[in-house]
C-alpha cells in the first residue's frame, strides 16, 4: 500500500482522480485507508465494480487493490474477462497464499502441498500460475513483485498509471498469521527472507514456469513479464465507425 | 606516482545524504524487518517495548550517522511506524 | 431524434424495446447486461442506441459483473442500469444489497419469467415479487415497480431512475415476458416534458467537512458526490458512520440500517403508486399487478355487467406495499381477491393488513391469466356473501 501511495504522488495525475477498489479480504481494506476515492465493494467483485466507473468516467486513474481469494478465486471470472477485454485499469493482487482475514483457509495460489486450515494435510491442489493466467487472459501488463522489492513495484504501479488496458501487477505479501505458521515461515520476517534468498529476476524463463513451489529450492520468479500494447478497451461509439 | 584508481568524477560534488531516523512508537509490532534490511545495519531491537509489548528498534552504537535517508525501513514497514529525514550538515 | 436521444412520437414497440427508450430518455447512458430470456432485447437495443448518443454499453461475462458494473459507473455519476430475469436476478441479489448500503441509485430491470430454476424460459411468471422485496440478506428497503404495457415499460423506466435518484436506493422494475415480449403502442413526449428528479447534491464549497452518509434532511436521504469530484470518499460494504468509514458498533449499525429502512418508510407516499376503479360502490376488491391486472380489469368490468359491486385496485408499485390505502378500502369492503401469477405472494401482504377475507386467483405461471378464471372467483365470492375465504 507504501507502494501505491507514493506512486500516487509520484504520477503527477490530481489525486481527485485517482480511484481505489477493493473487494473483501485483509488487502480489501485497503480502500478503508486511503484519502482518496476509494470504493470498498463485495467479495470478488472489485474489478467488475472498477471497470463500470472507469467506463462511466474514463478520465479517472481507477486501481483495484484486493488479495489473491477475492481476485483469483470468487472473482476469478471478472479477472480473466476484463484481462481479456483489456479494460484500462490497473490491479494489484496482494498474494499471501491464502485467505488470511477468515484465518487462514486454502486459496487459488496455496502451493501445492501447503498446510492451511482447510487443507491440514497439505494442498491437494495445484495453484494459480497467476502472471501465465493474466498473459493468456490478454492484458497488457503482468508483473510480479515481493514485499521487499519495494522500489520496483512502486516503479512498475506508477507505470501501469499509464499504461494503457489491462494492468495487472502480483505482489506477493508474508501472511505469517494465517500461512506461515502452518508452513514453517514462522515470522513475517522470515517470508521476507525468503523472498530475499529466492526471488530471481525472470530474465527469459518461460512464463509458464513461472508457477510458485514452495516446497522445494526451485526459485521464485519475479518482475516483469508482459508489457505489450494491446488495443485497450474502448466503448463503441459511432463516429469512431463512421 | 599518481594513482588512478577509480575515483567517481563527482566525487567532490557529491555528498552522501545523512538521515535522522525517527519512530512512531505505538505503530511498531516488533516484525524487526526495518532493523534486518537497514542497508546500513543502522537499527537494532531495543530492550524498551511499547504499550503492547512490542520491542522497538533503535540506532545501534556506533551508527548514529551511519543512516543516508535510502527510506528502505519506511517504505517496507508494514504499519508505517518508521521514518527518516534528510538532515543538512 | 434530438440529440439527447429522446425518440419523440407514436411508435409500435416491443415491451422490452419501449424500456431501453424509456432508460435513454431518462438519460441513462451505462448498461451492464448479461443476455437471459426475457430481457435481452434490452440489452440489444441499448447496444444499438448507446454507441448513437454517447452511452455505453457493456455485456459482462455473468449477472454479478454485471450489477458491480452497474454500481461503479453509479459511483462516478452515471444513471445505470441492468436487465435480467429470474436467474439473474437471483445472481444480482448480493450487489442489489450493496446498492442499498452504499445507497448508489440504480435500475434492474427483472422481466420476469416462469420460476424456479430454469422455468420456463420463454414464458411469463410473477413469482419473484417476495425476491424483490427481500431477496437480498438483512433488514433493508427499496422500492419496486411494475408495469402491465409496454407503454409503462417506458413511462416505470422514467420514473424509476426519478425514484432511485431522489432515494438514492435501487429500484426494480419488475415486468413480465408478456410485458416485455407483447408490442403496442408507445407515445413518447417531447425531451423537455421528460420529468427529471435531480439527485441530491453536496455543496462543493466545503469539501472537507462534507460527511458522505450524514442525512441532514427529515427525508433521510444524504448527498451523493462522485467519484473524482474531490470529495475524497469512501462507500464500503461494511456498516459505516456518517462519514463512509466502518464502525463495527451496534449503535451505529442500527441509526444506519434504520435510517436506511425508514428512508423508504417515511418517503412512501411519493413513492407508492396504484390505479383504482369502481371503487364508490365496490363491496369486493379485486388487487392485481403486471400483465395479470389487464385480465383482472377484464373480469372485473365484465363483472360489474352482472350487477356485481367489485373494484379494482392495480399495484403500479410493489414496494413499498400501499399499506394505508389497502386499509381504508378494507374499511368499506367486505372481501379481497388477489389475482397474480404465483402460488400467493401478495396475496400475503394484502392478507397481513386487512381484516377482511382474501381470496386468492393463483397460477404458477406460463401463460397470462384468462379473465375468466378471476371472473369465476369474483362470482363464488359474490354468491357466498361476500366473505368466503378459500
Amino acid at each position: 500500500m507504501r507502494c501505491y501511495a507514493q506512486a500516487i504522488l509520484d504520477s503527477g495525475i490530481p489525486q481527485d482522480n485517482h480511484v481505489v477498489v477493493s473487494g473483501i479480504g485483509c488487502s480489501g481494506r485497503v480502500a478503508g485507508y486511503m484519502k482518496i476515492d476509494s470504493y470498498h465493494t463485495t467479495h470478488g467483485r472489485a474489478i467488475p465494480f472498477a471497470v463500470g466507473l472507469k467506463l462511466a468516467n474514463p478520465e479517472l486513474t481507477v486501481t483495484v487493490f484486493s488479495g489473491d481469494g477475492d481476485l483469483a478465486a470468487i472473482g476469478g471470472n471478472h479477472l480473466i474477462h476484463a484481462a481479456r477485454r483489456n479494460v484500462d485499469i490497473s490491479v494489484i493482487c496482494a498474494n499471501n497464499f491464502n485467505y488470511g482475514m477468515t484465518g487462514g483457509q486454502l486459496g487459488p495460489t496455496t502451493p501445492f502441498g501447503a498446510r492451511t486450515t482447510t487443507s491440514p494435510y497439505g494442498s491437494p491442489e495445484l495453484p494459480f500460475n497467476l502472471p501465465y493466467l493474466l498473459a493468456a487472459s490478454g492484458a497488457n501488463f503482468v508483473a510480479r513483485w515481493t514485499t521487499i522489492h519495494v522500489r520496483q513495484l512502486k516503479r512498475d504501479i506508477l507505470y501501469m498509471f499509464s499504461k494503457p488496458g489491462f494492468s495487472f501487477v502480483e505482489v506477493l505479501v508474508p501472511c505469517p498469521v494465517g500461512f506461515g505458521k502452518m508452513n514453517f515461515i514462522d515470522e513475517g520476517l522470515d517470508e521476507m527472507l525468503l523472498y530475499k534468498e529466492r526471488c530471481v529476476i525472470a530474465d527469459g524463463i518461460p512464463i509458464d514456469e513461472l508457477g510458485i513451489d514452495l516446497r522445494t529450492d526451485q526459485p521464485i520468479y519475479v518482475g516483469r513479464f508482459i508489457d505489450r500494447d494491446l488495443a485497450p478497451y474502448r466503448p463503441v461509439r459511432l463516429e469512431d465507425i463512421e | 606516482m599518481r594513482v588512478f584508481a577509480r575515483t567517481p568524477i563527482d566525487w567532490a560534488e557529491v555528498r552522501v545524504p545523512r538521515g535522522q531516523v525517527y519512530l512512531i512508537p505505538e505503530r511498531c509490532k516488533g516484525c524487526n524487518i526495518c532493523v534486518e534490511f537497514c542497508p546500513q545495519d543502522v537499527l537494532q531491537v531495543s530492550d524498551q517495548t511499547n504499550a503492547k509489548g512490542y520491542h522497538l528498534p533503535e540506532i545501534a552504537t556506533g551508527k548514529e550517522r551511519a543512516c543516508v535517508h535510502c527510506e528502505f525501513c519506511s517504505i517496507v514497514c508494514p504499519e508505517f511506524a518508521i521514518f527518516t529525514l534528510e538532515v543538512d550538515e | 431524434m434530438t440529440s439527447s436521444g429522446v425518440l419523440t412520437g407514436k411508435h409500435f414497440f416491443q415491451g422490452d424495446e419501449a424500456c431501453a427508450e424509456g432508460a435513454i430518455a431518462a438519460g441513462c447512458r451505462f448498461f451492464g447486461g448479461y443476455p437471459i430470456t426475457p430481457s435481452t432485447e434490452i440489452a440489444e437495443r441499448l447496444a444499438h442506441r448507446f454507441p448513437e448518443i454517447g452511452g455505453v454499453f457493456i455485456q459482462m461475462e455473468d449477472e454479478m459483473g454485471s450489477m458491480a458494473a452497474v454500481l461503479g459507473a453509479s459511483a462516478a455519476g452515471a444513471r445505470a442500469m441492468t436487465a435480467t430475469s429470474g436467474p439473474g436476478f437471483s445472481l444480482m441479489m448480493e450487489n442489489i444489497g450493496l446498492a442499498v448500503m452504499m445507497e448508489l441509485p440504480c435500475v434492474v430491470v427483472n422481466v420476469q419469467r416462469g420460476s424456479p430454476s430454469t422455468g420456463l424460459p420463454t414464458l411469463p411468471g410473477q413469482s419473484e415479487v417476495m425476491q424483490a422485496r427481500w431477496g437480498s440478506h438483512g433488514d433493508y428497503g427499496l422500492a419496486a415497480f411494475s408495469p402491465w404495457s409496454p407503454q409503462e415499460m417506458f413511462d416505470l423506466t422514467i420514473h424509476s431512475f426519478n425514484v432511485a435518484d431522489r432515494y438514492r436506493i435501487p429500484i426494480l422494475l419488475m415486468a413480465d415476458e408478456v410485458v416485455g415480449h407483447m408490442v403496442e403502442r408507445v407515445v413518447i413526449p417531447r425531451e423537455d416534458q421528460i420529468t427529471r428528479w435531480e439527485r441530491k447534491r453536496p455543496d462543493p464549497n466545503n469539501k472537507d467537512a462534507f460527511e458522505p452518509f450524514l442525512a441532514e434532511d427529515p427525508d433521510l436521504v444524504p448527498p451523493l458526490a462522485y467519484a473524482g469530484e474531490g470529495y475524497r470518499v469512501h462507500f464500503t460494504g461494511l456498516t459505516h458512520d456518517e462519514l463512509g468509514y466502518p464502525d463495527m458498533s451496534a449503535e451505529t449499525h442500527h441509526r444506519l440500517v434504520t435510517r436506511l429502512v425508514e428512508k423508504i418508510n417515511y418517503n412512501s407516499e411519493k413513492i407508492v403508486q396504484t390505479e383504482d376503479h369502481f371503487m364508490d360502490d365496490a363491496r369486493i376488491v379485486v388487487v392485481s399487478y403486471g400483465s395479470t391486472a389487464r385480465s383482472a380489469r377484464r373480469a372485473v368490468k365484465d363483472a360489474r355487467q352482472e350487477g356485481i359491486p367489485v373494484g379494482f385496485l392495480r399495484l403500479v408499485s410493489l414496494w413499498p406495499f400501499p399499506t394505508n390505502q389497502i386499509r381504508e378500502l378494507a374499511d368499506h369492503v367486505d372481501s379481497f381477491i388477489v389475482a397474480e401469477m404465483n402460488l400467493g405472494q401478495m396475496a400475503l401482504e394484502v392478507e397481513r393488513h386487512v381484516r377482511r377475507p382474501v381470496t386468492g386467483v393463483h397460477h404458477a405461471g406460463g401463460a397470462m391469466m384468462a379473465p375468466d378464471r378471476i371472473l369465476d372467483a369474483i362470482r363464488e365470492v359474490a354468491n357466498t356473501g361476500y366473505t368466503h375465504l378459500r
